[in-house]
């Protein structure tokens, strides 16, 4: 590995403290792409705090370890990438195309789902106000309704996946998506709330019970955290 | 229901739920069986009833529609049968690779060893981006059979022409995660102690009819 490639971990941490003290929103960026190397967010909330809808042990290992390997594998994948650029190897950034695609949006997926769930003490669970609110409305009738159409989306999903509100920044409304394993809610489309369809998400409390474990999870979506994608 | 229409049952396992302990828990042979390879057969027959019906009536975009349902769910009942077949009791006979004579001399003879086969099988399995299944396949080569390891997604069955699935290993996190949780990685070591040999040879100097079998003895 070139040296140039290793970063100093005195300006990371620099860089990282000075993000710290920046605005709500620098904050989820900051804290998570420090000067291109990914980082664990940690939790805006215990790992208990989401029972019962999701088990405490649940979270620990969602956030502690599924995540932190799709942390960890996007730096080691970033880092090869950077070198395949700078010796000009085509073919190597191709073959390191899926493994970012993957454990970058592994990164992704998991950084917004953590701050578009909250404990109920935090607000989970209330229903979403203003535009976000009007514009579910608008294509679905009443929240109910919505939530009921998510659900079924989310119980299609044929293996590993999520299921994303989305705004179509074309057209400005919202929709209801699926995405396969880790695919990001990139282009067109900008996620406004998603749900970890994966198995790891949900097993150990509900097992092959998932119609449960898409009903209960409502009690804890943050919308406030939509509405504030939500553009 | 049509009487022009197979309805598809769960084969029972060939052992009992907690035959494959330590390595596979009882409770997760239980889930798996009963409950996962169930709702893929319960809703392969409702798909199986829609189709003939949608046949019947010359519908042509409900026919289209419900391919994937179809592809999906026979898929699951396919894998999942062969792959209860293809697992041992790890102190039985059909446990050991000494129980399948042909295919270790072919397996030598393409990956070099058995430890560099497992590797590139371990390899592989560990590659998998999200659900998906492990095999390795017996490929019809015109003049000469070939070994391959291949991956398949979700529930995607081994059913290319000219080829034989010899054994499968189920990588969705349902079939390990009650015992390894993130631990792929062990329980793809750990696997190797339960395959069974016995018919991963059978299927390897059987055919396809061989290998699919036990689906048929499931209708």
């Amino acid at each position: 590995m070139s040296s140039t490639l290793l970063r100093s971990s005195t300006v990371r941490c620099a860089l990282r403290a000075s993000t710290s003290a920046s605005s709500k929103k620098a904050r989820f960026a900051g804290a998570t792409f420090v000067r291109g190397k990914a980082t664990l967010p940690d939790l805006p909330y215990d790992y208990g705090a989401l029972e019962p809808a999701i088990s405490g042990k649940i979270m620990e290992l969602h956030h502690s370890k599924h995540h932190q390997t799709y942390v960890t594998s996007l730096n080691n994948a970033s880092e090869q990438m950077a070198e395949a650029k700078a010796k000009e190897d085509v073919q190597t950034q191709i073959a390191l195309q899926p493994l970012i695609n993957f454990h970058g949006g592994g990164h992704i997926n998991h950084t917004l789902f953590w701050e578009n769930l909250a404990p109920t003490s935090q607000g989970g669970g209330e229903p979403p106000k203003g535009g976000l609110s009007k514009a579910i409305n608008d294509s679905y009738g009443s929240l109910d309704a919505f939530k009921e159409k998510f659900n079924a989306a989310l119980a299609g999903i044929q293996g590993s996946g999520w299921a994303w509100l989305v705004q179509d920044t074309q057209t400005g409304s919202v929709g209801i998506k699926t995405y396969a394993n880790q695919d990001a809610v990139v282009g067109q489309f900008r996620p406004i709330l998603g749900i970890d369809a994966w198995e790891h998400a949900y097993y150990l409390q509900y097992q092959n019970r998932k119609a449960e474990y898409f009903k209960a999870i409502w009690d804890v979506v943050n919308w406030k955290a939509a509405e504030n994608r939500f553009k | 229901m049509s009487p022009f229409i197979t309805n598809y049952t769960l084969p029972p396992l060939p052992y009992s739920y907690n035959a494959l302990e330590p390595y596979i828990s009882a409770q997760i042979m239980e889930l798996h069986h009963d409950k996962h390879h169930q709702t893929y057969i319960t809703n392969l027959n409702a798909l199986l009833q829609s189709q003939a019906e949608s046949t019947q009536a010359s519908d042509i975009p409900t026919l289209v529609y419900l391919q994937s349902g179809i592809r999906f769910n026979a898929g699951g009942h396919i894998n999942h049968s062969l792959f209860w077949q293809n697992l041992a009791p790890a102190q039985s006979a059909e446990a050991k690779t000494s129980a399948a004579p042909k295919l270790m001399e072919k397996i030598k003879q393409t990956w070099g060893d058995e430890t560099k086969f497992r590797e590139a099988f371990n390899t592989a399995l560990l590659g998998i981006q999200g659900s998906g299944w492990g095999w390795l396949v017996k490929v019809d080569g015109g003049k000469e059979d070939r070994l391959v390891i291949m991956t398949t997604k979700d529930q995607d069955p081994v059913v290319g022409k000219g080829e034989v699935p010899i054994f499968g290993v189920d990588m969705w996190e349902h079939a390990y995660y009650l015992q390894y949780l993130n631990g792929r990685a062990a329980y793809v070591e750990k696997i190797w102690n339960v395959i069974n040999w016995k018919t991963a040879e059978e299927r390897y100097l059987g055919g396809r009819e061989d290998a699919f079998k036990v689906l048929k003895a499931s209708m």
